[in-house]
């Protein structure tokens, strides 16, 4: 057998973001040996780069919130895709978990009386997102990171999942190998978290981090688990444009939150032009009131500026498209005339820092360039909405790789919470999963020689192919036929260029050792880049419609009969196959939420 | 935690190695060689102003360096308190808490780590020492006397502003030269250095874990961290106010220079 | 502006040594070392061993010595940098090397296994946890640590005196516990511990740890020296302990 180290576990967590952290404090709260892999340093995943805030209806600053309200705003944003149980679980267990990290050593922004402030955010009705300055993810990663350093969880850094074990339907471990020295590890465990956050590597222009290579998507898939609502890839408006260096690099939705606006060439406030009829009766349709809204939420709708992300990011490439851009290809978004130095530094700091040094810009003086970036995966793996379990007995899943929470198009601060309390809901229930077992699943050795010969395959001499120049070919590939804007005839042919790419992909060949090598580490992220990217390919093709994230030129209006299907993405047979299912009803209860304007 | 290394503390990059070893290409020696000449500069003058004993009192003002000045032989007596025994120079007598004030300040320590004893001379070059137990044993572990420095040395501002005062007690009356001038403006150096000082933030406020539940010691405390933050800079001040200030009244008192009279 | 060609000189090795190699790549406006790092790592040496991760300064990974600074190479714009001549890239000095720019930085993790967890008080009736912005302003100063470990790889004391690391915590591990020891809720004493055991006492002050952090905390001046000065108030300030003889005594 191929050389490895083993490990016995009771759950293995893969990823140590917030959702995988908070999972592995539960699992290991609840008494199962916990391991929790991740591919970086713990304490560098994608939930660092989170700014605004964390989205719950604590009612500290607008006593009339609560969870009803939240899910209200959810549902409407995520175009009524959403898995509506998830959205109710989010918007009630939210505010225990925001306490919670409070209990264990975070630090929010305060109000006036002492309590944990929060912020306006796109498409909350009211000001809901606790926050500490533009900086909340690195609060929150940090604060989990401790906690679980203080549990004893063992943690596995540097250390990539290639593949889940199964011993017949049922989770038996998984197999990875270490970055740093390159050899191989097989986990024994019966229950597995998968957390390993979203995709946006496919893409050319994305906020995201190399880690986000799709890797749970692939394992679920490859693991005979299904995936919902892949065609939903949110585009966050607001990305910087320029350095071209910087391009993609996020620039938080609490800049307009903030009171920052977003104008044209022409100075024009253009998100008047561009309100849907959903949004119509809540919005402002003047600057005036717009900008009464700021202060006076009881008597003034809120500016068409904080639309959600979909709508912001569809307005901003039409007024890109139609000439009517900044020089660098974006729009501008001003906080610098609206807002004095001192409030900008003390409530964006961040942003203030990262412009100054990337781009010479200063925020409190200049308007920025902003344009879309990729930025979020709604879709994902399809989970039970109480115990976020997979399909395949023994596999969960929680935060930005579990599908369903979002529908079709996130709300800022939404994932923050969404990773806190999907990250428990999944660490108890693997635990509890892992206790009720009376055999544990046992892992066929004979798959470990195959694994391994896989992983080693780019080392042999046969290809020729750089791993970098495919997956820069795959990016451009993405960006230009699954982007914002798609038609059949393009994603038609990016099917085709994927498979001209996983061709390519079979004869990727890597220099050097095995040591720390990110060429080889490239090679092997492929394999989930490409099958992602398939994924959301064949289901933007399947959904003929306009919804949310999805938006189809040749099917531009919504169909409210898809309202009520998930496109399905699995891998049973070998073949990927796409299935149209129809989801659960809302209940009248919950329906009747929607309705109050 | 796990971790796949198993080689923790044992190769690190061999080049660079040896005192004051850097693949820095900057000009860092200019900052510890500046501190070298100014502080050098006035430790030199300091130890010859005390030992020469002499000419730091010209009516009606008396030398920093000398105030208190406490001894029977003193030129300008501010209190009888030792007495006539003393026979050496009376700075002697009071110079110890200054000095080791500002030798255990938290400012100076960083300058003279780095510019005398090279330990390191800046930041990423290479430390002279072989081996290094920082302020953790003796000596160096006497830095926390500062505490006591900071309370022995609180009075002199206010003996430094009684001086000041005297300065307008001219032989003719009542009147005001350029050296009273000098002398209050060295008085209130001294009192921003004292006061800017870290532990000084740390007693009147920097303890308190909540803030809000004591409010006046947080305004002390937010006007001391304000001081606080520019600490090195009334550090030197401060100290070219002292030399300065001793300069003048030695240059009057030798009639090298008059004293200009305001009134 | 059309692409420049730069002479990159980076170490190449691992633990069992290396050296530097020079590479010309191009650079093009606006880029920042990692952009021309990966370029070269895209193009002429795909197993140039980078850390790095979000590439805005917000996850600290990428930390390494750029003409012998320590600098997050994601922050480092090239046209900072002299034009005409190599820019040396080498590996965090302080740890020992993995592989090229990478090193093996489980010195700090393990230093924060050590540090005794927050502690909080009990919540107030409404079950909220009451503090105002006052009381957090400073904490949340050193909530801004991104753990790049630049300041551990500047800190002399173990940059140049491998020996000491058992003993010494080091600047970052100082800043923890800052945090926990000013958090207005947290009810642990961690002084005879920082003093004893982590090295409190061994931080000469240099101050070079403030000078390399790239989220610009204090970390000298609001963080080590109030920790001193609270380890001064339990051990080595004859009033306070006269105070405390006193208090005691009439109770």
């Amino acid at each position: 057998m191929a050389e490895h180290e083993s490990h016995e576990f009771d759950v293995v967590v893969v990823g140590a973001g917030g959702a995988g952290l908070r999972a592995a404090i539960e699992a290991s709260a609840q008494g199962a040996r916990t391991a929790l892999v991740c591919k970086s340093l713990l304490g560098k995943a994608h939930t660092v780069m989170a700014e605004g805030g964390i989205a719950a209806a604590l009612g500290n600053v607008y006593p009339d919130d609560d969870w009803r309200v939240h899910f209200r705003d959810t549902l409407r944003g995520g175009k009524l895709l959403n898995n509506w149980r998830m959205v109710q679980i989010q918007a009630q267990e939210a505010p225990d978990r925001v306490l919670e990290l409070e209990e264990w050593g975070a630090l929010f922004d305060r109000t006036e009386d002492g309590r944990i402030l929060q912020r306006d955010f796109g498409g909350h009705r009211y000001a809901r997102l606790a926050h500490v300055g533009d900086r909340t993810g690195l609060e929150m990663i940090r604060t989990l990171q401790h906690h679980a350093v203080h549990k004893g969880i063992d943690v596995f850094m540097e250390c990539t999942i290639t593949c889940l074990l199964k011993d017949d339907e049922r989770i038996a471990g998984a197999f990875g190998y270490w970055r740093e020295s390159g050899r191989f590890l097989l986990f024994n465990a019966p229950a597995v978290v998968l957390a390993t956050g979203g995709i946006g590597k496919a893409y050319k222009i994305t906020s995201n981090s190399w880690e986000y290579t799709g890797d749970g998507h692939a394992l679920a898939l490859w693991a005979g688990a299904d995936l919902i609502d892949m065609e939903c890839v949110q585009f966050h408006p607001t990305g910087m444009v320029w350095p071209p260096s910087v391009r993609g690099i996020l620039v938080t939705e609490g800049v307009r939150g903030d009171g920052g606006v977003l104008r044209n060439a022409d100075g024009d406030r253009f998100m008047f032009g561009y309100i849907p009829q959903m949004f119509r009766a809540e919005t402002a349709d003047t600057e005036e009131e717009a900008d009464r809204w700021y202060t006076d939420k009881q008597n003034a709708r809120r500016t068409p500026d904080l639309l959600p992300r979909d709508e912001v990011a569809r307005a901003i490439n039409t007024e890109t498209k139609e000439g009517r851009g900044s020089p660098h290809g974006g729009v501008y978004l001003d906080i610098a005339n609206r807002r004095d130095a001192e409030y900008i530094k003390r409530r964006l700091p961040s942003m203030y820092h990262q412009f100054l040094q990337l781009a010479d810009v200063d925020i409190t003086r200049e308007a920025m360039e902003v344009g879309p970036t990729c930025h979020y995966m709604m879709g994902g793996v399809r989970v039970d909405a109480e115990t976020q379990a997979s399909t395949v007995p023994g596999l969960f899943a929680a935060g930005e790789v579990a599908g369903g929470a979002h529908g079709a198009n996130r709300l800022g601060g939404n994932s923050l919470s969404d990773l806190l309390v999907f990250g428990r809901r999944a660490g108890l229930h693997a635990a509890e999963y892992a206790r009720g077992l009376t055999a544990r699943p046992t892992v066929d050795p004979g798959q470990i020689d195959e694994l391994a010969r896989h992983a080693l395959r780019p080392f042999d001499a046969a290809g020729s192919e750089n791993p970098y120049a495919i997956q820069q070919d795959l990016q451009e590939c993405m960006h230009a036929l699954v982007g914002i804007i798609r038609t059949e005839d393009e994603l038609a042919k990016a099917l085709e260029e994927l498979a001209m790419l996983q061709d390519r992909a079979s004869r990727v060949r890597v220099e050097g050792h095995r040591q720390y090598n990110p060429g080889w580490h490239l090679a092997l992220d492929l394999g989930p880049l490409l099958a992602v990217s398939e994924c959301i390919t064949r289901a933007a093709l399947e959904r003929r419609e306009s919804r949310g994230a999805q938006t189809r030129d040749d099917y531009p209006t919504t169909d409210p009969e898809l309202a009520k299907i998930n496109v399905v993405v699995r891998q049973q047979t070998g073949e990927l196959s796409t299935a149209l299912e129809t989801r659960p009803p809302l209940p009248d209860d919950l329906a009747k939420l929607l309705e109050d304007a | 935690m796990t971790s796949a290394t198993d080689h923790v503390g044992e190769t690190r990059v061999a080049i660079r190695t040896g005192p004051a070893a850097t693949l820095r290409q900057d000009a860092w020696w200019i900052a510890p060689l500046v501190t070298v000449v100014v502080l050098g500069g006035f430790v030199l003058y300091g130890l010859w102003v005390t030992f020469i004993n002499e000419d730091y009192y010209a009516e009606p003002y008396l030398s920093p360096f000398f105030s208190p000045c406490l001894a029977d032989n003193c030129e300008h007596q501010t209190a009888e308190v030792v007495g006539d025994w003393w026979n050496l120079s009376p700075a002697l007598l009071i110079l110890p808490a200054p000095l080791g004030f500002r030798l255990t300040c938290y400012y100076y320590r960083k300058a003279y780590y780095r510019a005398f004893l090279w330990s390191p001379p800046a930041c990423a070059v290479g430390d002279v020492r072989a081996r290094y137990a920082g302020e953790s044993r003796f000596p160096l572990i006497l830095q926390n006397v500062h505490r006591v420095f900071f309370y022995l040395v609180l009075p002199f501002p206010f003996i430094l502003l009684y001086d000041g005062i005297r300065a307008f007690d001219f032989a003719d009356g009542f009147g005001m030269g350029v050296g009273t001038l000098v002398l209050l403006v060295n008085a209130v150096l001294l009192g921003a250095y004292t006061l800017s000082c870290h532990t000084c933030r740390h007693l009147c406020g920097g303890h308190v874990d909540s803030f809000s539940k004591s409010p006046r010691r947080y305004r002390a405390w937010q006007l001391v961290s304000f001081l606080n933050e520019r600490h090195m800079q009334i550090a030197w001040v401060s100290l070219f106010g002292v030399a300065l200030t001793d300069l003048y009244v030695r240059l009057v008192a030798t009639d090298v220079i008059r004293d200009l009279r305001f009134f | 502006m059309t692409p420049r060609t730069v002479t990159m000189r980076v170490w190449r090795g691992d633990a069992s040594g290396g050296d530097l190699k020079d590479y010309q790549v191009a650079a093009e406006e606006g880029e920042v070392v990692l952009d021309v790092l990966h370029r070269l790592q895209a193009t002429q040496a795909n197993d140039l061993a980078v850390r790095w991760n979000c590439k805005a300064g917000k996850c600290g990974s990428c930390s390494a010595e750029v003409n012998g600074v320590p600098r997050l190479t994601c922050m480092t714009r090239m046209n900072l940098l002299p034009p005409d001549e190599p820019i040396t890239i080498t590996p965090l000095r302080t740890f020992p090397v993995i592989r090229d720019l990478v090193t093996d930085v489980s010195f700090n993790y393990e230093k924060a296994k050590q540090a005794p967890a927050f502690k909080p008080r009990p919540r107030e009736p409404d079950g909220t946890h009451r503090m105002r912005q006052q009381d957090i302003d400073r904490v949340q100063e050193f909530h801004k640590c991104i753990e790049c470990f630049l300041c551990q790889d500047v800190c002399h004391f173990i940059r140049d005196h491998d020996d000491n690391k058992a003993a010494f915590a080091g600047p970052r591990m100082f800043v923890r516990y800052a945090e926990l020891e000013m958090h207005p809720l947290d009810t642990n004493d961690r002084r005879q511990l920082l003093q004893d055991r982590e090295g409190l006492g061994m931080c000469n002050i240099t101050k070079c740890c403030t000078e390399v952090c790239p989220e610009g905390i204090h970390i000298t001046d609001n963080a080590i020296i109030p920790l001193k000065e609270r380890v001064v108030d339990a051990r080595y300030d004859p009033v306070l302990w006269i105070g405390r003889k006193l208090r005691r005594r009439k109770s």
